[in-house]
């Protein structure tokens, strides 16, 4: 559905909230969140559907938030819950795809470990001191951002379907159609990734020693 | 003796189940004598801690 069709449908009544009957702001969190549902549902029709009552549900209460951040994190908190919902109504979606591509995400192990299993010297962590500093900081976010967002697909989704959504282990296996081992290993790789790539773009920019 | 590749899927699953006493007491040796487990130890859990707090906005508020 459209902002127009919302709009017809009077859903905007928040006038006053900084808002979300906005047409730009509502076309980018919508869009946003699109992405967001879609790689985690597998489908266009299914992500349409989370979003759609995302919104309406977010537009119904909308009066409720004074800031465009709160907003923002209120609206993908209806959408988390619409995810999880539409997840566990309808179990098993990829299950060959998600064997595929976790064959092609076993490359990243060789890059980091030796044959022997032990850290290859470049790719040892670094001692981060104390990083829940970082937590208020925006350059360490525009960070996490874009290393969440280069994750492979199914590390992106099961990552996200776990520390995002925060799903169970036995209920992200039901809906990804994979075996608690699958689950761990693709979960491993995940932290990994992301782990060495906010090394590379966070902590060492930092200029810290390590 | 555990390799760094092994410690790291332990650390990795010791987010999602309890592990057991043979394991945390392959990991514990491990984690004496190796510093980039050891470190990688403690970033794993605060990559959940920054994830929960991404999913609160936490990033929205940031400012420095």
């Amino acid at each position: 559905m459209t902002f127009d069709k919302l709009k017809a449908e009077g859903v905007d009544a928040a006038v006053g909230a900084p808002s979300i009957s906005d047409p730009e702001l509502l076309k980018s969190l919508r869009s946003q969140m699109l992405k967001f549902a879609h790689l985690q549902l597998g489908d266009e029709q299914s992500a349409e559907d989370a979003v759609q009552e995302a919104l309406i549900g977010a537009l119904k209460n909308a009066a409720a938030f004074r800031g465009h951040a709160a907003l923002k994190t209120w609206v993908f908190a209806i959408l988390k819950n619409k995810i999880a919902d539409s997840l566990r109504q309808k179990k098993r979606l990829g299950e060959a795809s998600a064997l595929m591509q976790e064959r092609e995400e076993q490359e990243d192990l060789h890059e980091l470990f030796n044959a022997k299993g032990f850290w290859e010297p470049d790719e040892r962590p670094a001692a981060w001191g104390n990083p829940q500093e970082a937590l208020h900081q925006s350059q360490f976010w525009k960070v996490f951002e874009l290393c969440l967002e280069a994750l492979p697909g199914q590390q992106a989704r099961v990552f996200m379907m776990r520390e995002y959504i925060e799903l169970e282990s036995d209920e992200i296996c039901a809906s990804v159609g994979i075996s608690t081992s699958n689950l761990n290993v693709i979960m491993h790789r995940a932290r990994l990734r992301l782990r060495e790539c906010l090394e590379n773009n966070w902590h060492q920019t930092k200029g810290q020693p390590c | 003796m555990l390799n760094c590749q092994s410690v790291t899927r332990l650390v990795s699953e010791a987010q999602e189940r309890r592990l057991s006493v043979s394991e945390k007491m392959g990991l514990k040796v491990h984690l004496m004598m190796c510093s980039g487990c050891r470190n990688f130890s403690h970033q794993i859990p605060f990559l959940r801690q920054a994830m929960r707090a991404f999913a609160q906005g936490e990033n929205e508020k940031a400012t420095k």
